[in-house]
């Protein structure tokens, strides 16, 4: 013992030696699990990596989104009535998991959080062994969750979200969006406005103060700029202001006849709240009616905004009153099971578990360069948005886009979007290398 | 004094000892994965510094995520811009914290009780506000501080080509990710329990103790009470800072939700958890909320399902529907609960407890080694 | 000018709701000495009461449609509320001025709650470390906030405000300006709701004998208990009062704010500083500094401002707290001794 009463340096060191000595034995068990790929599944079941948002603002959606992942897995498995299985264009699914592997699953909390995205999604990989990671309601996660990904050499199918970056310049090899984008959302969003208000029209902007407001602002201005409309002002706000009064009152007397709303969520649903009782609705300016524009929204938000959202143009990725016989299967199979549509988050989340299952299936493999070349310019039709591009330069999915406005005269408390236009996929394609970025290399390490 | 000190070698090794077998005896709680092994080590760090102002001054700061996330920055900073070593971006990050923390603690300092506290807030607060939204160029804002292709790395440059991909974070060629990357906190981990223990059996920890219970009488007897309890603000900003670069360190990214209030709260909570001025108790509280955070909410039906599969079936879908309301989603709800108990029924945090259990079953007296101090109210 | 003139009104606004919050907040933290940092789950809770008394009001009859189907193939549900059934047009007057009905219902159940909340448990924390106080009502914060998200979810539930009220009142006209002053009526009637209440609780405290008792109770408890008084019972009756003030700002702030169940812990922050700025200890210094706050912040976003110091409209509050507390040392119109230590 008398050894152990030594310099106190000695006893630093003895105790480092140790630690190493007791690390050694578990990475190579680790590095005997791993192969050559990371996680890949050895036996006769697949492990996927649900990681939603189930506190802090965005968490009705993440539950949603997890409803949706619950009843894929049910679907892949050939549990339940198929879903859109039947109506995907690739008929490599056969409903027996992926590649004969029973499908499970693990889920985790994003609390829309960068910093705590990440760790679960390191949970999931690091301790479930997941395969893929797929989710999330806001870009700030869908851009560290994929960062995280491309170091790991895991799949990310990104959940909700919209900003430019992602599959901009901050788009990565291993992570793939099948929603639309901010500037998407302008393509589509500013020939509806102009064939709606009018080519004469002066805008004020209130843009969220962080990489996705500036993103979808730039976009919504550049668009109706270029139709004629004059931007008067655009103005930044806090993040979770709640009051916006000190941010509309300014829009009153500044001789603009269009409110823009680069609003998401909680500020949304504030915002638009707000200027509805300064009277922005009932107001005419320049001899037009006053308008309100909220450039992306959902159904959970328009439920949050009430009466207010009535007449409000705007986008989305998706609705569940379409009525092609994808969304119609989809719907039914989900409000069979839930009581309840899908919400826009949940149909993406939906998808893009199905897109991964069937790329693994076409590529007949899990390792996943070969998953991501399966996925790479892959096009297909049947799952809701019509025909569908997985655009291999940056990753992003190219679709028709839905210009909707909030239901006048909704017939249920669901029925709260009424689509104006299905905007055609041509018309929302866009030159990938406007944003830079660089998807990086697709060989993996071992984890 | 004597007598403490010369338990030291003993107390020091058995606490190493406990940290470097944390892969195993964490291995039946489901805990055993590099990145929470590495977040237990780090934020013991992150609380233990904390405590030496906190549990040693009584001064109370609700700012402190603001020097863990000038860490992390500067960590990412220097693997943007220098080397990926990890020993240059652990030492920015305690340098600029350190920094930051000698300009916010000597104008917050002028202040005590609440006031000090609402200064730091505001101070922290302040830097979230910017950094999340006017100072993106330098913190990339929303998204997070992250490594690119395009990063010019200088120093490592000259040395190696890039390679395809992002660079790894290293010590001179060990890969930071992973169980090395657990080891390394780990160590420095006992590095800092070893200053801190200095820190609580030193002159100085025992003057910052008597400002603590009278400030006015240290004033009288002669001591000027400002430049001690500055020193203790920077060496827990330090301390901070060093558990920000390490988040980077592990994990290149930086983002700006480190520097929030709620951030500043939850090492409040880990420290008064464990048992504020207790030398071990801020780290078991900050294993308890990271335990809470990643494993609590990572149930769900299923896996409950699997975990009661030996009741018969009736009472499984009962203990399901019960239990699922404290795990997953409802992982807040059960550590809000877990505050409460804890301080209701142990003043003191779980310190008290650990203290109550000897108590008892060596009948009095004696305590754990590095338990040493009884804690005190703090105000 | 105009401008100026309305971000006044928006100053106004603003700070009669930190005020109102700061009030009840002030009342257990600057005067009864325990760190509540559930006060803002007590703001929630007030919101949340009209939005039970909302859904009350909404109750349905549901009637199953066989000849309707759903978009998944079950009956079409059609649904009208009972209390139009029952009450007709009394019952559409209702359920359009539920807002401020609630509050009736929203008193005695703050109250209820507030004095539950300090028998069972804050009773027990008056003598403990702030630290301890700290952890149990955040505790009871969090706990408080799961149980509404598990019963209401965590999307914003929309609360209208009254019909007669929806719009704007043209302010400029009646005092003879320019016809651009504008402002919505619910949030003159905020207003006018936090000036009322702020008064009713200082004539309470101060020309009412119970209050008097209250004041001198908080100066030193032990010698008004030597009087022979039961201060505790008073004490239990000053946090029942600022459970109420709480609920009521909560309940008011409805339909300016749709109310989620995290919406108190957006507040809680803001809700010290305004306290602290304030000066511990006194009432008149919550509501000082609840309107300073308020009126600057609301200048700061202005754009004339924002392009000078880019960003100031975000850090703004925390800035003036910073100043005054430097200047001022017990903030502005603290008392000496109170949470020093």
């Amino acid at each position: 013992m008398s050894k152990l009463f030594m310099t106190r340096r000695g006893l630093l060191k003895a105790g480092a030696a140790s630690g190493v000595a007791l690390a050694a034995p578990m990475s190579f068990v680790r590095g005997a699990y791993a192969e050559e790929f990371c996680n890949l599944p050895t036996g006769s079941s697949v492990t996927l990596g649900f990681n939603v948002p189930q506190s802090g603002p965005y968490a009705d959606e993440g539950a949603d989104e997890l409803r949706a992942y619950q009843l894929a897995v049910k679907h892949l498995n050939g549990e339940g009535d198929g879903g859109m299985l039947s109506t995907f264009s690739s008929k490599a699914l056969k409903g027996n998991g992926i590649l004969g592997k029973k499908v499970e699953y693990v889920t985790g909390d994003t609390q829309t959080k960068s910093d705590a995205a990440r760790a679960s999604a390191k949970r999931m990989i690091e301790k479930d062994g997941a395969i893929m990671i797929t989710g999330g309601s806001s870009s700030g996660v869908a851009v560290a969750v994929q960062g995280l990904c491309q170091e790991t050499g895991i799949i990310f199918m990104a959940g909700l979200t919209h900003s430019n970056d992602t599959t901009g310049k901050d788009k990565k090899r291993f992570g793939f969006r099948h929603f639309f984008n901010a500037y998407q959302s302008g393509l589509a969003l500013g020939p509806i406005l102009a064939e709606q208000l009018g080519k004469e029209r002066r805008a004020y902007h209130l843009t969220a103060d962080y990489n996705w407001g500036w993103t979808q602002e730039e976009s919504i201005k550049n668009t109706t700029e270029g139709l004629g409309w004059q931007t008067v002002n655009a103005v930044r706000t806090p993040l979770g202001a709640g009051d916006f009064s000190q941010y509309l009152t300014p829009v009153l007397n500044s001789g603009a006849d269009v409110l823009v709303l680069n609003h998401y969520g909680k500020d949304m649903v504030n915002s638009l709240t707000q200027a509805v009782q300064f009277g922005m609705r009932a107001k005419q300016v320049n001899g037009k009616d006053f308008e309100v524009v909220v450039p992306l929204f959902s159904r959970l938000m328009a439920q949050g905004a009430g009466e207010n959202i009535k007449g409000i143009l705007g986008t989305t990725n998706w609705n569940w009153s379409l009525k092609d016989d994808a969304s119609a299967t989809f719907v039914k199979s989900f409000g069979q099971e839930y009581g309840a549509p899908p919400s826009q988050a949940a149909q993406t989340c939906y998808v893009q578990t199905l897109l991964y299952a069937d790329a693994v299936e076409r590529a007949g493999t899990f390792a996943p360069p070969e998953v991501i070349a399966a996925l790479e310019g892959f096009e297909f039709d049947g799952l809701g948005n019509g025909k569908t591009l997985y655009r291999a330069a940056d990753h992003q999915c190219m679709k028709d886009v839905l210009v909707v406005r909030g239901n006048a005269n909704p017939t249920s408390q669901f029925d709260l979007l009424e689509v104006v236009k299905i905007v055609p996929r041509e018309e929302v394609t866009y030159d990938p290398s406007i944003f830079g970025g660089d998807l990086g290399p697709a060989d993996v390490k071992a984890c | 004094m004597k007598q403490i000190v010369s338990r030291e070698p003993f107390a020091l090794l058995a606490f190493a000892v406990v940290i470097l077998t944390m892969p195993l005896w964490l291995t039946p709680l489901g805990a055993n994965y590099p990145d929470l092994l590495q977040k237990f080590a780090i934020f013991a760090i992150f609380a233990m510094g904390f405590n030496i102002l906190f549990g040693l001054t009584g001064y109370l700061s609700f700012g402190h995520a603001a020097f863990l996330g000038v860490g992390s920055y500067a960590a990412v900073w220097s693997f943007k811009l220098f080397t990926m070593n990890v020993l240059p971006a652990i030492a920015f990050g305690m340098a600029f914290s350190g920094l930051f923390a000698l300009l916010i603690g000597y104008v917050s300092l002028r202040r005590s009780g609440i006031y000090f506290s609402i200064l730091t807030l505001a101070f922290a607060q302040m830097c979230y506000n910017l950094a999340y939204s006017v100072l993106t160029p330098i913190t990339n804002g929303e998204t997070g501080l992250q490594l690119t292709l395009q990063d010019p790395r200088i120093i490592d440059r000259i040395f190696v080509e890039p390679g395809p991909g992002l660079p790894e974070t290293n010590l001179f060629g060990i890969d930071m990710s992973g169980y090395p990357g657990f080891y390394f906190c780990a160590v420095v981990l006992i590095i800092c329990f070893f200053i801190t223990r200095r820190i609580f059996k030193s002159p100085f920890g025992l003057t910052l103790r008597g400002i603590k219970s009278n400030q006015g009488r240290m004033g009288y007897t002669g001591y000027s009470t400002r430049p001690y309890t500055l020193a203790a603000f920077v060496i827990s900003g330090m301390f901070a800072g060093l558990a920000g670069s390490l988040l980077a360190v592990t994990d290149p990214l930086a983002g700006a939700e480190r520097l929030q209030w709620t951030a500043s709260g939850e090492v409040v909570l880990m420290t008064i958890l464990g048992g504020v001025g207790t030398l071990i108790g801020p780290m078991l509280g900050a294993w308890i909320i990271k335990y809470f955070e990643n494993i609590f909410s990572s149930f769900n039906k299923s896996t409950l399902s699997e975990i009661f599969s030996f009741l018969p079936e009736n009472l499984q879908a009962f203990a399901v529907d019960i239990s699922s309301l404290f795990v997953g989603e409802g992982w807040h709800l059960t550590l809000g609960l877990l505050f409460m108990l804890v301080v209701i029924f142990l003043p003191g945090g779980v310190m008290e407890g650990w203290r109550r259990l000897v108590k008892r079953f060596s009948g009095g007296g004696g305590g754990s080694p590095e338990s040493a101090p009884v804690p005190q109210a703090a105000e | 000018m105009d401008a100026i003139l309305l971000q006044f009104l928006n100053g106004l606004d603003k700070g009669g709701a930190y005020a109102l919050i700061a009030l009840g907040l002030t009342l257990v933290f600057g005067t009864l000495g325990v760190v509540n940092f559930a006060h803002g789950a007590l703001f929630m809770l007030g919101a949340f009461c009209a939005v039970t008394f909302n859904k009350l009001l909404n109750l349905e009859q549901v009637v199953l449609d066989e000849t309707q189907k759903t978009a998944w193939g079950s009956a079409l549900e059609i649904r009208t509320p009972y209390v139009e059934t029952l009450f007709g047009d009394f019952g559409h007057f209702l359920i359009d001025y539920s807002v401020p009905i609630s509050i009736l219902i929203t008193i005695p159940v703050m109250l209820l709650i507030g004095i539950a909340m300090e028998r069972g448990l804050i009773k027990y924390f008056y003598k403990r470390p702030h630290a301890d106080q700290i952890l149990v009502t955040f505790g009871l914060a969090i706990v408080i906030q799961e149980i509404v998200k598990h019963y209401f979810g965590a999307n914003p539930i929309p609360q209208s405000a009254p019909e007669i009220v929806a719009g704007s009142a043209n302010i400029g006209a009646w005092f003879g300006l320019s016809d651009n002053i504008v402002y919505p009526w619910w949030r003159l009637v905020y207003f006018g709701f936090s000036a009322f209440i702020i008064a009713a609780v200082f004539s309470f405290l101060q020309f009412t004998t119970y209050g008097m008792v209250v004041r001198a109770g908080m100066r030193d408890s032990e010698t008004v208990g030597l009087l022979g008084i039961n201060i505790q019972r008073r004490f239990t009756v000053v946090f029942g009062l600022a459970a109420v003030v709480a609920g009521l700002a909560g309940v008011m702030y409805t339909p300016i704010l749709p109310p989620d169940y995290h919406m108190g812990m957006d507040f809680l922050v803001l809700s010290f500083v305004v306290v602290v700025v304030g000066g511990m200890g006194s009432l008149p210094g919550a509501v000082l500094a609840g309107f300073l706050l308020g009126i600057l912040q609301s200048f700061a976003s202005m754009n004339e401002i924002t392009s000078i110091f880019p960003g100031i409209d975000q850090i703004i509050i925390y800035l003036v707290a910073v100043v005054i507390l430097l200047t001022m040392p017990r903030g502005l119109l603290g008392r000496e001794g109170v949470m020093e230590e």
